[in-house]
């Protein structure tokens, strides 16, 4: 049952086949035969799923239908730690608006998912409670930061599940895992409730077996919300009225920038498939130019990492989370509280974006970064005149070994190469399943659509997933 | 301010402006580590940024709300989760002498 889509499980529900308290108890049973394999959960209370599953009115659009979240989305009353010792103990005193919308929609929430230190990652080792295993080969990475999501969706220990990306975190470990992976545009989900890494670029998305559910659960999610400024008050379309439309005589773009010396010669060759498939369904394929793609990484860790110096300011143990014992003063008692509940990867960006912003060198980085992040948002707008969405891969390679790029933080940035100028730019993204390695490890293709144009861009990645038998395999577990 | 940025970083003064006590270990490592990654991120320096003015972005604009109360976290809850509290306050060390 648990390899079934939503809208299968939803027609189970509503003719009354099967309970929703049923589906929970053999999502459970899922759960306790491949999580001790995949840790990809941090916290999971099977009761009070149990207790959301006998409430929820199936007739509603998620009526009965689990949904795990990353545990840096708040849910009242759950654990949110953000996978940090710093908030071992945290209970949320609020819901996320998400979360009120999905609850609204009937979903059932089901389980914390694992993820990087207050996602800081694309491996999900910087995990504070141990890193999450790919489940297509459990001696690898499952990606990250979301790497639990993908994990638990991609081995059918979930229905579905939301996360966050900043930099390619929905994206990347959704490629990684062979599930689809949507991170919408800026602005498009509220972020109320999410544990804030870098405000700027920070969105909501969702981790599914199919687009049609990404399409799904994006029109539940998405919408203003008065409680984040930055959310924008803009129509919600019916997504998943949009995709059947096809690709013929649409415009695809092939950004030359993307298909770089580095890449595994198998992902070039299984998105140059891809687009071949697009071909032969009647679109246009046009090469494009985003002339200032390779400074996008660069740009990256300048501004999210003087985000989250700002950002995480506020875990000092006064208002939540642990304190450092016996402090003798206060300078004492921030500095050791910070010292003994941060890893090393968020202390590393800690001092890399305060950096950036002290005096004498914001000019140089800071300020520089910000105008190169305009640049490249004008990239994508001119290339857009050209084109409906862009065709690239979502990651250079398939999944890593754990403990292959841990020793150098550099390499493990250069992991999200392909997935960071879209969240700089504010626009749309999306990967999907379009092969394997001779490894049998997935590989993704990234669907980039332009600012507010998810109709479009999941009409591109269901017309693929239509014609490709990828999304269906499951992994050996 | 030059357009070439340093590529060192004095890993105790920062950490000391962040509020992060490090280890002698954890200073050398990340010396290390941020001079790569500072090495990395100085390749914007050839970037002619000189066209670029930051003001003025189309599609932004100030979004004013009314200033009134509101229901709000009640204080037991905003309260609950801190490491120390006493009177429907935080408490923090003594800050003056």
């Amino acid at each position: 049952m648990t390899s079934l889509t939503i809208p299968e499980l939803r027609q189970k529900l509503s003719s009354g086949a099967v309970k929703a308290r049923e589906v929970v108890d053999q999502l459970a049973r899922r759960v306790e035969a491949v999580d001790p394999k995949l840790k990809a959960y941090l916290h999971l209370d099977v009761e009070k799923s149990r207790a959301g599953a006998d409430q929820a009115d199936t007739s509603l659009p998620l009526g009965g239908v689990p949904i795990a979240i990353k545990d840096v989305i708040n849910v009242k009353g759950d654990p949110c730690t953000c996978a940090s010792k710093i908030l071992q103990g945290y209970v949320a005193p609020y819901d996320a608006t998400v979360i009120t919308k999905l609850r609204t929609a009937g979903a059932v929430l089901f389980g914390r998912t694992n993820m990087d230190e207050f996602a800081m990652g694309s491996s999900t080792e910087n995990s504070s409670w141990g890193a999450t295993r790919n489940p297509w080969d459990l001696d690898r990475i499952p990606g990250g930061s979301s790497g639990g999501s993908a994990a638990a969706v991609g081995g059918h220990e979930a229905f579905a599940a939301l996360g966050t990306d900043t930099g390619g975190s929905i994206r990347q470990p959704a490629a990684l895992c062979s599930c689809v992976g949507l991170k919408p545009t800026y602005g498009r989900v509220s972020r109320y409730g999410l544990t804030a890494f870098a405000s700027s670029l920070d969105q909501i998305g969702t981790f599914t077996k199919t687009t049609e559910e990404a399409a799904l659960l994006l029109e539940i999610i998405a919408g203003y919300d008065p409680l984040d400024n930055t959310s924008v008050d803009r129509f919600v379309p019916k997504y998943t009225l949009a995709l059947h439309e096809g690709v013929k005589g649409l415009r695809l773009g092939v950004p030359k920038e993307y298909f770089i010396e580095g890449i595994d010669p198998e992902v070039e060759k299984a998105v140059r498939a891809a687009i071949d498939v697009y071909k032969s369904q009647g679109a246009e394929i046009v090469e494009v130019s985003l002339p200032h793609t390779k400074y996008a990484v660069a740009v990256y860790y300048i501004i999210a990492t003087a985000e989250a110096s700002a950002n995480l300011a506020r875990f000092d143990g006064v208002r939540y989370g642990k304190r450092a014992s016996n402090p003798k003063d206060i300078l004492d008692m921030y500095g050791r509280t910070r010292a003994e509940g941060f890893g090393a990867e968020v202390k590393r960006r800690i001092i890399l974006g305060t950096y950036v912003l002290s005096s004498g060198y914001y000019d140089a980085y800071y300020n520089r970064a910000q105008k190169v992040r305009h640049m490249i948002a004008e990239d994508f707008r001119l290339a857009f005149q050209q084109c409906d969405a862009l065709l690239t891969p979502t990651s250079p390679t398939a999944a890593f070994k754990l403990g292959e790029r841990t020793q150098d933080p550099l390499q493990m940035y250069l992991a999200d190469i392909f997935t960071i100028a879209v969240n700089l730019a504010g626009i749309c993204g999306v990967s999907i399943p379009c092969g394997f390695t001779s490894n049998k490890l997935p590989i993704g293709l990234q669907i980039i659509g332009r600012k507010w144009g998810e109709e479009t861009m999941l009409r591109v990645a269901h017309a693929y997933e239509q014609a490709t038998p990828w999304h269906k395999e499951k992994p050996p577990l | 301010m030059a357009d070439s940025p340093s590529e060192s970083i004095d890993v105790t003064y920062v950490a000391d402006l962040a509020r992060l006590r490090l280890s002698p270990e954890e200073i050398a490592t990340f010396q290390k580590q941020l001079g790569d990654v500072l090495g990395y991120v100085s390749q914007l320096a050839e970037v002619d940024v000189s066209h670029v003015s930051l003001l003025g972005e189309a599609d932004l604009k100030n979004r004013l709300r009314a200033d009134e109360v509101r229901p709000s976290l009640p204080v037991a809850e905003a309260l609950a989760n801190a490491p120390v509290q006493d009177n429907n306050l935080f408490v923090v060390p003594r800050i003056i002498e």
